[in-house]
């Protein structure tokens, strides 16, 4: 068996989907665990489709994530969402998902009809994929959908031997002053007491 | 985790999860580099930034963004002759624009030694082609030394910077794509600032510097001869002859490591055979080799790590020049030798020469189909490569379960311009204005989004500052179709001015727009000639009107970019007389401005909203389409607040004004004026 956990994360650019790849970064660090990843710079963070990948495990050597190979793939969008798991994800792996919708071009100018939520279980059903949607009423600010994903995450266990506590700590060594303090509660309502 | 200022000035050996650009800089200070130069391009400009973001006092080295990178180039030779160690870096692209310079480089003694750090681009993830610049490298005679990863970036760069001094020659650092940005723990060494004797030291007894004629021959001579050492030493069959009077870190570096014989040993995984560039891993293999290097060499490794069967690899950490023995020995224990190249067939075609003379046996597959020439060699990439050579190498993949056709069509989502860009708001009265026969010139930068639906202003591209030379060639024998041309204001200074020049010169007959928004906004933002601000504080302003008007421009009108129907006048006034005009269509970069705004605590702006005026024409949507317009089930539209920055550039754009501030009092956390 090769050691490796494959994380797939996908967004729009201006999500800050790199933060969420960062902490993810340190949080699997502080586990113990070897981790690689790369994010995407340049001109796709004009709203764009943007990806980061973050390779776990002493097997895992290019930081570039093979086809349907991802254990986790995370989505912000949900249009991306079904871009990454049809793309990524591996089967018997997991899809998780903030509902948020930053509606493409095509769907703006009446090209595409709109995706529906559903069209994403289905997706994961047909793929064998586990899906886990995430959405929370009235956020402060958009950017803390990433630490919903983070608190989802810690809740569920969904990275193997990184603890809640790795991942409160990665957001703590991130942000700071009032940011930091709203970013920790939401955290903590989400995740749940520590595992 | 440590702060990245730590890191990079840490006095400690110690390891951190860097990027290969930052791995990087690090190495930079362990080598004591000088002086550095660039223009922005990516994959490289998080090396400026990181630089950059080092406080002023403490940064180790002088950094600056030139105005191009051939500007870059000369500096950090002048630099060299000196006697400083320098560095310039820019993206793969770059190397065009500083080639006229840099071609020249393998001539000089550059004294101070200079390592050029190239960001090429396999796959153009980022980039109008994916040119592969190992052959600039063998026009020029330059050894090119090219890392895989974060940890090999770090190395490399150290040992380039020997070579280079020692060689007093240039060495090229080639970096790709996902080496500048793979993240991975790299352990660094310790740093200590050195003291320092910083007199400029150019002598011209140690050129001659300069080539004219029969002079060149005894320079090019000289770079051959350069070169041959270079390759003897990547080699580990003779110690480099050093120049008289440097440091002799070339034959430290191989009593270091002491000279191996190259040895079969029994199958391990592990590198087993380590030159101070080259390794072979050693799988006890004696049918198949495979010769590869830098990202494609940990692809390889990747896939093979289901593969039953594992071929010996030789991997390359010097691509040029070719270490001929090295290559030999590998070749003559397999029968059978995979060349895996990224992009051209650089080295294959040198091998196979190479096996000719020889007279070796050993079959050698190099590319076999044009796709083997084209796109990066991610681990997916170098499976399919492998199998069509090796169809019984790799394990048959797993059935990937299908799913329904209409979960499937879903088009690409390509980047956009930002709300609030002023740019979509010229593109959009641009579209207005233009005929069905007219030719809209694109140039690079965030500007060139313009060609992408809906907009769709924006025919024909070659590279940064081409717009108006070509724009003057589709004006001649032309007088029915108009032809205007666009350009940014970095770019304006970049490579723009010579075409300027020329269309006043010869006077030719097209309109330009140049697009200010007083940043290099697609790179990250880098300051740029007429800012204001250099990486080291207030400098001279040179405004881009002066400049036009000095030039000799006669009709240089200046729009803000948020007035569509000023624009549409001025594109009219323009072409109600021949001649080449231009028009400044002006506003700052508001992705740069909006980050500014949160960074100083200050409130965002109102967003829009569209009210129950709205007759649902859509132009908002789908004509202006910036991305905060959404569509609702109902098809009425609504503004996504996450992303509208309460701009209002698009209230104009709305024939029955149904978009409107919304009411403040709905939320206290914002405000209504700037
Ligand atoms: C020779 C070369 N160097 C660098 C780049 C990378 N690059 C692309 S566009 C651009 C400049 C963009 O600035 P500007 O012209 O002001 O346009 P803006 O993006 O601000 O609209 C740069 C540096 C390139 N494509 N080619």
């Amino acid at each position: 068996m090769t050691d490796k956990f494959d994380v797939y994360m996908i967004g729009v650019g201006g999500q800050g989907i790199g933060l969420l790849s960062e902490a993810l970064a340190r949080a699997v660090w502080a586990s113990g665990q070897d981790v690689r990843g790369v994010d995407t710079h340049g001109l796709a963070q004009r709203g764009g489709t943007v990806v980061s990948q973050l390779r776990v495990g002493a097997d895992a050597h290019t930081p570039l994530i093979r086809a349907h190979s991802a254990e986790l793939v995370i989505a912000m969008e949900r249009n991306e969402a079904l871009r990454g798991v049809l793309s990524h994800a591996k089967p018997g792996g997991t899809l998780l998902w903030y509902d948020a919708v930053w509606q493409p071009l095509g769907v703006r100018i009446r090209s595409e009809v709109p995706l529906k939520r559903e069209s994403i279980a289905q997706a994961c059903e047909q793929l064998g994929v586990t899906e886990r949607r995430v959405f929370v009423e009235e956020l402060m600010d958009a950017r803390m959908q990433n630490t919903a994903i983070l608190a989802t995450i810690a809740h569920g266990g969904l990275m193997p031997n990184v603890s809640r506590e790795n991942l409160r700590d990665a957001l703590s060594d991130l942000l700071g002053g009032a940011t930091l303090a709203n970013n920790l509660s939401l955290f903590d309502g989400l995740s749940g007491p520590g595992d | 985790m440590k702060k990245l200022n730590d890191v990079l000035l840490d006095h400690e050996p110690g390891s951190e999860i860097m990027m290969g650009n930052w791995a990087l800089v690090r190495a930079m200070i362990e080598a004591d580099v000088r002086v550095v130069t660039s223009y922005p391009g990516s994959p490289t400009p998080e090396i400026g930034a990181a630089i950059l973001g080092l406080p002023s006092e403490k940064r180790p080295m002088y950094f600056e963004w030139s105005v191009n990178e051939k500007v870059a180039t000369e500096v950090a030779f002048g630099a060299s002759l000196n006697g400083h160690l320098s560095c310039a870096f820019f993206k793969s692209v770059g190397l065009n624009v500083a080639a006229d310079s840099f071609v020249q480089l393998g001539h000089m003694e550059l004294v101070g030694g200079l390592v050029i750090v190239l960001g090429d681009d396999p796959g153009a993830n980022s980039s109008q082609n994916e040119q592969d610049n190992r052959h600039f490298a063998r026009l020029s005679y330059t050894p090119v030394l090219e890392p895989a990863s974060p940890t090999e970036v770090m190395h490399m760069f150290k040992q380039a910077c020997g070579l280079s001094r020692d060689m007093r020659m240039p060495v090229i650092l080639r970096l790709t794509t996902h080496v500048c940005h793979h993240k991975e723990l790299v352990h660094y060494g310790s740093w200590s600032p050195p003291e320092r004797d910083d007199t400029p030291r150019f002598d011209k007894k140690a050129g001659p510097y300069i080539p004219v004629a029969a002079t060149v021959f005894p320079l090019k001579q000289r770079a051959l001869k350069k070169l041959e050492q270079v390759r003897a030493w990547a080699d580990d069959k003779a110690p480099v002859q050093s120049s008289p009077g440097s440091g002799g870190t070339l034959r430290d570096d191989l009593k270091k490591k002491g000279s191996q014989d190259w040895v079969d040993k029994p199958s391990q995984p592990e590198a087993v055979f380590e030159t101070p560039l080259n390794r072979v891993v050693d799988n006890g293999n004696c049918e198949r080799g495979v010769i590869t290097m830098g990202l494609p060499y940990l692809s390889l490794i990747d896939v093979l790590a289901d593969a039953e069967e594992k071929p010996d690899i030789l991997k390359l950490g010097m691509v040029h020049p070719l270490p001929r023995e090295t290559v030999v020995r590998f070749l003559e224990h397999h029968s059978e030798v995979k060349i895996l190249e990224e992009l051209d067939d650089f080295l294959e075609q040198q091998i196979k020469a190479l096996a000719y003379d020889r007279g070796l046996k050993t079959r050698i597959i190099g590319k076999e189909t044009l796709e083997e020439w084209m796109g990066e060699y991610t681990p997916d990439k170098v499976a399919e490569v492998l199998r069509a050579c090796w169809g019984d190498l790799l394990p048959v993949s797993g059935e990937i379960p299908q799913v329904e056709e209409h979960l499937t069509a879903r088009g690409p989502r390509p980047p956009q311009l930002c709300p609030g860009c002023g740019h979509r708001t010229v593109f959009h009265a641009v579209r207005g204005w233009l005929k069905e026969n007219d030719i809209a010139v694109a140039d690079i930068g965030c500007h060139t989004l313009g060609f992408l639906p809906p907009y769709e202003v924006g025919d024909a591209l070659l590279c940064m500052g081409h717009s108006n030379g070509t724009a003057a060639g589709l004006g001649l024998f032309n007088n029915t179709r108009r032809v205007i041309a666009f350009i940014g204001d970095s770019t304006f200074f970049h490579a723009g001015l010579p075409g300027i020049v020329n269309a006043v010169f010869n006077k030719h007959n097209h309109t330009l727009i140049v697009m200010e928004n007083g940043t290099t906004a697609m790179t990250g933002h880098q300051d740029h000639a007429a800012g204001g601000t250099n990486t080291r504080g207030p400098t001279v302003e040179i405004p881009v009107q002066q400049v036009l008007e000095g030039l000799g421009v006669t009709q240089v009108t200046r729009v803000s970019a948020y007035q569509e129907d000023k624009l549409r006048a001025a594109l009219d006034e323009s072409f109600s007389t021949p001649g080449f005009s231009v028009i400044i269509a002006s506003h700052p970069c508001m992705l740069k401005k909006t980050r500014e705004r949160r960074r100083q605590g200050k409130k965002p702006l109102v967003p829009v909203q569209v009210n129950e005026s709205c007759e649902r024409h859509y132009i908002c949507l789908s004509e202006f389409a910036c991305p905060s317009y959404q569509i609702a089930d109902d098809g009425g539209v609504w503004v996504q607040e996450d992303l509208c920055i309460g701009d209002r550039s698009c209230m104009q754009t709305c024939p029955v004004n149904a978009i409107t501030p919304r009411p403040k009092e709905t939320n206290p956390k914002e405000t209504d004026n700037d």
